[in-house]
């Protein structure tokens, strides 16, 4: 298939890439941008590991073409730290033991980044909820939901700090 | 002040940010410049030979660079010594769909994959045998032509006197118990990435490297070398971040091989990753399991006898098979006192991807049934369920009456922590309909005590170097998959050493760099590789402390070492002052200005300042360092483990399997909903107490639990690999029903350490020995929710169903019998058999095809 030039915006910045009109945006991630923290854990949308933002909204980059995503914001895990230090959310995984092998780990941040965005306060329901469109075979996902209320927590004496 | 200053505090894992931020490296996320792709052909049938196959049209495609076939390398492997069965690519025959026929290496991954499907291959189709009791009466078209009625391995043990104990018994039950085939399912697919690198010397292929998601990088590298024919010390297996493992890459699997003789042929890197299907098919799970067991006891609730007899489908290879059949017998002691065991183990092959280990490897299926015939017994003689079990402990220290050696046992703890903490007493009995609580126990080896390749070489050799810089570098070949192996090598050699964790960097499970560990499986790794880093930190340890005791005059021996200071023991520890502290504290950024960049000069200064102080009442742990380096040079230490001779086990047939230097204990109790119109079995809570002898890391200890129980329950009500005709009918994540979050229960994890007398500072295993668990406390909690025990796992709503029905109507329903119209009369949702010899396929009353006469209405269509 004859390649073309698309114009993609990652994590802030902008690439010009030539691929393919079929090339998946996983696939553009990880081999032409280098960018290998969205995983292939399976082809279908089935298990969350390759989960990116698209306009903040939590997308699978395993069936999504790359050259829709133009002109739209895509954030993947690299883009999550913030000012080079670990983010709430990232520093809370680590410390209750939300990642332990740590292959979903980046598809889940990404899908509780979009939550914690629409819903700064969820209830563990709506976590759980949030959640269900990842999976993860280390954890059973009770440590996660405590990593997710401790950078709740974080980030809510982290604003009020601010104010 | 505790006793400890970095064991048993909850500590995040040393790679926790490289897997946060997405920075880690997996094989999958690793290049090569100029690597080429590799894409597997293989088997469409379950049983064929290969009359002929013709690559060319694949070789003439462009892009394509090699297509690799089994000639290219010919000699046979498997993970164990006797289970030599397999080949790098299918030699004349295949044995299971998705066996490996043929590999082409492309410049991109489409290409390979439109290659393929231009190899051309004729087989010639064999019957297949699906059953494993069918199989094993198979006389002709074997799996395997020296393996007669496809037994891969039969066992008969019987220890005491078996028939005597159930003439003792005064109640008796024998039932048969199913369990359904699982698999890891890991996130990572498996992937290799093979390289060779040009010899000097000769100009040609010299020297290999293979990234690999493996457990087990030692074994790789001893597989390689025997594949490959090339000497073990031209082959460096590095293991990066690996994405979950549970036993499914604790042996070498096909595209590892494949992978290394393809970047052969080609002559260029190649990297091969199974897609999610491919990963299904490489499998190396839980087999299915047909139990016939029997178990008597007294009025007082003893067990005075158990019979069982095992048969497993094992698929087309050997794989662990051997060491499989032989732990679902050796397990079924160590957990309660029994003093007379008669088991019959069978491992038999079928058309079927080939079966291994997985996590509570061998022990699982066989406790699902233990548990629940306990269970029914304590009914039948009106004893509380949780009273049963505490009446057959063990009495430790003992040896079992299949020579297992227990010393230290947490399951008299961990039942009454686990009754108290669910409120059993008090609510048992007393929840509404449909509801109800069950109990069961499991236990599991901490390492296997003797090894798959057997010798007398340590199962676990670290090394460990400390140089003037004050770094601790731990050098160990145990592989890190998750489970927090990294993390806890950290924390043995800080804590010996009295450093800081931010000190100790772990460089880990890379055949050219670290020492032999054989590997991250039967739960060894924290057992083995932690006594073995504790003895490499003691050796270096040693040294230092002969050098600061010179320089604080004193013995050696009076020397504590805690916080990153040195000091007499005895005497409180010194307080150090705030710009000193920062002057040492390695994990303070800010500490830089005072002396990290200069540190050199600065260390050697404040030495020198220090000398002419006289002797001294303490001292920083980098100077005791730089003392000790001033005498020796750069300290290097080694330490290693090796079972002792007498955790090794029984002299019998097969004696080799079950023992452990020390097992660890779990109980659990499980809250479950039955749904008596659906067959919805809704797991509310499980309280999981676990004896790990003691807790490390304790937030990895509560994950590991956790996790164990999750995979249990997953196995216990939806997780199934669903056959028909050698044809894996679910591969993918959701259609094996891997539960997600909203399906998955609380779990409450209660830590009980029994302080093993062996263990790294007392601690045992922690990731494998819940699991078994979980499944018969679940089915004890249905029969407390509903009456009705389960004999077949996963417990769906069919099987739900089915049973409430025949308690009510005193009739099973078979619901799968002739709904299929395309069906043999003995339909089996794990395949009929393609040898069918029956009266043909009943129809459907629906079916159309089933109206006798020809249809003249409908012949106006």
């Amino acid at each position: 298939m004859k390649k073309e030039l698309v114009e993609l915006k990652v994590n802030g910045r902008t690439h010009e890439l030539a691929i393919e009109p079929s090339a998946l945006l996983l696939d553009v991630l990880r081999q032409e941008l280098g960018l290998t923290g969205s995983k292939r854990g399976c082809d279908e949308s089935s298990c969350g590991a390759c989960t990116v933002q698209v306009d903040g909204v939590a997308m699978m980059s395993c069936t999504l073409l790359a050259a829709g995503c133009q002109e739209q914001e895509i954030t993947t895990i690299e883009g999550v730290g913030e000012h080079g230090s670990l983010a709430a959310i990232q520093k809370a995984y680590g410390d209750w033991g939300g990642a332990q092998c740590g292959f979903c780990t980046p598809g889940f941040i990404m899908t509780v980044k979009s939550l914690m965005a629409e819903n700064p306060d969820p209830s563990e329901a709506e976590v759980r909820a949030a959640l269900s469109s990842n999976l993860c075979r280390c954890t059973g996902y009770s440590q996660m939901y405590r990593a997710i209320r401790s950078a709740i927590r974080a980030e809510q004496l982290g604003a009020s700090s601010a104010d | 002040m505790s006793e400890f200053s970095i064991i048993g505090k909850p500590t995040a894992m040393v790679d926790a940010a490289e897997k946060t931020t997405g920075a880690g490296k997996y094989t999958d996320d690793l290049s090569l410049p100029n690597m080429l792709i590799g894409k597997i052909l293989h088997s469409p049938y379950p049983h064929a030979r290969i009359t002929r196959m013709d690559a060319s049209r694949a070789e003439k495609l462009d892009g394509v660079v090699a297509v690799v076939v089994g000639t290219d390398a010919p000699k046979p492997y498997g993970i164990l010594p006797v289970g030599h069965d397999e080949h790098a690519l299918a030699l004349d025959k295949v044995r299971y769909v998705g066996d490996n026929v043929a590999c082409v290496v492309a410049i991109s991954e489409a290409i390979a994959e439109r290659a393929l499907e231009l190899i051309d291959v004729q087989y010639e189709v064999l019957p297949a045998y699906f059953d494993p009791e069918e199989s094993m009466k198979a006389q002709t078209d074997l799996i395997h032509d020296n393996k007669p009625g496809n037994l891969e391995k039969d066992y008969h043990h019987a220890f005491g006197d078996p028939d005597k104990g159930f003439a003792e018994a005064e109640h008796m039950v024998e039932a048969r118990f199913i369990a359904n085939e699982v698999t890891h399912a890991a996130m990572e697919p498996h992937c290799t990435l093979a390289s060779f690198e040009l010899d000097p010397h000769t100009g040609k292929l010299g020297r290999l490297t293979v990234w690999s998601s493996t457990q087990v990088p030692y074994y790789l590298q001893h597989k390689l070398s025997l594949v490959l024919e090339m000497p073990m010390s031209q082959i460096r297996v590095i293991k990066p971040l690996v994405g979950g493992g549970f036993g499914g890459k604790s042996e070498v699997i096909p595209l590892e091989i494949i992978a290394a003789v393809a970047a052969r042929k080609a002559q260029a890197p190649v990297k091969i990753t199974y897609t999610r299907e491919e990963v299904f098919w490489a499998h190396r799970g839980r087999p299915r399991t047909i139990i016939d067991l029997k178990t008597g006891v007294k009025n007082d609730g003893r067990i005075t006898s158990v019979k069982a007899r095992v048969v497993q489908d094992g698929g087309a290879y050997c794989s662990y098979g051997v060491v499989t059949i032989l732990y679902s017998g050796a397990l079924l002691g160590a957990l309660y006192d029994i003093p007379n065991i008669q088991y019959d183990g069978y491992r038999v092959l079928t058309n079927k991807p080939a079966c291994g280990a997985m996590r509570g490897h061998g022990t699982v299926n066989v406790r699902f049934a233990f548990e629940s015939q306990l269970d029914e017994l304590a009914a039948k003689i009106g004893m509380d369920p949780a009273e049963i079990r505490q009446r057959n402990l063990l009495k430790p220290p003992c040896i079992t009456v299949n020579g297992l050696r227990v010393q230290s046992y947490g399951l008299p703890e961990c039942i009454e922590k686990t009754v108290e903490r669910s409120g059993w007493k008090q609510r048992r009995g007393k929840l509404p309909k449909g509801r109800g609580l069950g109990i069961a126990c499991s236990h599991y080896v901490s390492g296997a005590a003797n090894s798959i390749i057997r010798s007398d070489m340590p199962h676990s050799t670290v090394n460990m170097k400390i140089d003037r810089d004050g770094g601790v570098v731990v050098y160990t070949g145990a592989s890190e998959i998750g489970q927090g192996s990294d993390t806890m090598t950290a924390q043995v050699a800080a804590e010996v050493l009295g450093c800081s964790l931010a000190r100790v960097r772990v460089i880990a499970a890379d055949t050219d760099l670290t020492p032999i560990d054989i590997g991250s499986y039967s739960s060894r790794v924290t057992f083995m590789a932690g006594n073995a880093t504790m003895r490499a930190a003691e050796d270096v340890k040693k040294r230092i402390a002969a050098a600061a005791a010179t320089k604080m005059n004193c013995a050696a021996e009076d020397l504590a070492f805690r916080d990153d200071l040195v000091f007499r023991k005895g005497t409180a520890a010194p307080v150090v002052k705030k710009d000193q502290a920062e002057e040492m504290d390695v994990t303070q950024a800010g500490a830089s200005v005072s002396g990290r960049v200069e540190g050199q000069i600065l260390r050697g200064s404040l030495q020198q300042k220090r000398k002419e102080e006289g002797p001294k009442e303490w001292m920083t742990f980098e100077e005791a360092v730089v003392a000790a380096i001033d005498f020796h040079g750069a300290l290097t230490g080694t330490g290693s483990y090796a079972p002792p001779p007498e955790a090794r086990g029984g002299k019998h047939k097969g004696g080799g399997v079950g023992p452990s230097p020390a097992y660890s204990y779990s109980a659990q109790v499980a809250e479950v909903s039955v749904d008596e119109d659906t067959g919805e079995v809704t797991v509310h809570k499980v309280w999981a107490a676990h004896d790990c002898g003691r807790a490390l890391n304790p937030v990895s200890v509560e994950g590991q639990i956790i996790g164990s129980v999750w995979m249990g329950m997953g196995q216990a009500l939806t997780e199934e690999m669903v056959w028909k005709d050698g044809m894996l009918m679910n591969a993918g994540m959701l259609e094996y029903r891997s539960p997600s979050s909203v399906e998955s229960p609380e779990v409450e994890p209660i830590i009980v350490e029994s302080i093993d007398p062996e263990g790294p500072f007392g601690a045992k295993e922690c990731s494998e020995g819940s699991l078994a668990a979980t499944i018969p406390a679940i089915a004890n909690a249905i029969y407390d929710a509903v009456g009705v025990r389960l004999h077949e796992s996963p417990f769906t709503p069919e099987r739900v169903l089915a049973a409430l029905r025949a308690k009510r109507h005193s009739k099973a329903l078979n619901l799968t019998e002739g709904v299929d119209p395309t069906s043999p009369t003995r339909f089996r949702e794990h395949g009929g058999s393609l040898c069918f010899k029956g009266k043909g396929p009943e129809r459907h009353a629906l079916d159309p095809a089933r109206r006798e006469a020809p249809m003249s209405a409908g012949g106006a269509d």
